[in-house]
């Protein structure tokens, strides 16, 4: 932190107000509810299984919740035919 | 193998989990792989202490229970790439978590980690336990306050009864983490003094982390105060106290009463 820093700060509890309303907003509607992002997960793996045999261990999940747009990232590494067949 | 810590207080509103954040920072901070568990299931914050509260996808509950693996749950913190957490369930109750369950985190990440920290939840139940059960050193988390210091002794008498390690016959590395200190307040006979506390657990000091506005600043933006404002004198106090749970001999600075410069320029005196 500069002294210049010292001059223009705002105070951080706005930060914290924003932080605050994002998650609450998100927890409240989904309480009682099941969790949208978990029901994805389960259904595209669910999918994916009915066509291959995926590792666990091959699947990387991450997730970021935006404040209109929350981002699922599945990453899941299919073993190719040739790999099989082998 | 790493150590499994476990912070803990009994009294709620002590500072477990920002010390729990501010600790693991510390450590990873100086290239420790550090990972740090959630154990207060339904009303989890360290996410949220920690900034981590919107990438949260799987949690301690989903891992106990097999829906997820371990590696899939923790997330990396993504200012310290050797920091992970593994976040508490929001939805289900303290009863999702079994011992056995539990064991079955904690050992694999006591293989791969340097430091396992676990915050505890507050009150002396079934939550707490299992996150003291595999501990090996525990941090009491104490407000020099009357209420505080009786807890703490509480949980103090658990660590040595309930824990793992305890039941071996083996003694748990114990220490005192006094937080929210006022120098000023102490001198002037309100607040309980340091050597007051350390007299009456009689357990040594970890370190002393004064009352200050850089804690609840860094809580508001989600950072670890240690990572946020590292020079401020609670980030120092944590930074401190973490080297001195690798076993450093850090000499201990007891915070003095400074006087701010209103105080200074009105001449005011604080004792």
């Amino acid at each position: 932190m500069s002294i210049l820093d010292l001059f223009k700060r705002r105070g951080t509890a706005p930060v914290a107000r924003e932080r605050l309303q994002l998650l609450l907003a998100y927890e409240r509607n989904s309480r009682g509810k099941p969790d949208l992002v978990a029901v994805l997960r389960e259904e595209i793996l669910a999918v994916i299984a009915k066509h291959v045999t995926v590792d666990q261990d091959d699947v990387q999940i991450s997730m970021e919740r935006g404040e209109r747009v929350s981002t699922l990232e599945i990453d899941i590494q299919i073993p190719n035919q040739a790999a099989l067949a082998a | 193998m790493g150590k499994v810590i476990v912070v803990t207080s009994g009294k709620g509103g002590v500072g477990k989990t920002t010390s729990t954040a501010a600790l693991g920072a510390a450590l990873a901070q100086t290239g420790l792989k550090v990972a740090l568990i959630d154990f207060d299931v339904g009303l989890r914050n360290l996410d949220l202490i920690m900034g981590a509260e919107r990438r949260v996808v799987f949690d301690l509950v989903n891992v106990v229970q097999g829906q997820a693996k371990l590696s899939q749950a923790l997330i990396r913190d993504k200012r310290i790439d050797t920091l992970f957490l593994l976040p508490a369930s929001q939805t289900r109750d303290k009863d999702a978590l079994t011992e056995e369950g539990v064991g079955k985190v904690v050992a694999p990440l006591k293989e791969k980690f340097d430091y396992v920290l676990c915050d505890s939840p507050a009150g002396i139940e079934r939550g707490a336990q299992l996150a003291m059960r595999f501990a090996d050193d525990a941090v009491i988390v104490t407000n020099p306050e009357v209420s505080s210091v009786r807890d703490s002794d509480r949980i103090i008498g658990l660590l040595d009864s309930k824990t793992v390690k305890a039941e071996k016959g083996e003694e748990i590395g114990k220490h005192v983490l006094v937080t929210r200190y006022d120098a000023a307040r102490a001198a002037r006979g309100e607040m309980l003094g340091i050597a007051d506390v350390l007299e009456i657990l009689s357990v040594p000091l970890l370190g002393i982390v004064p009352e200050n506005q850089a804690v609840l600043r860094a809580s508001n933006l989600g950072s670890p105060v240690t990572l946020n404002e590292p020079t401020n004198i609670a980030a120092k106090a944590y930074l401190d106290a973490a080297r001195r749970l690798t076993g450093e001999a850090v000499p201990m600075v007891m915070p003095s009463e400074r006087k701010g410069f209103l105080d200074r320029l009105l001449g005011r005196k604080a004792a």
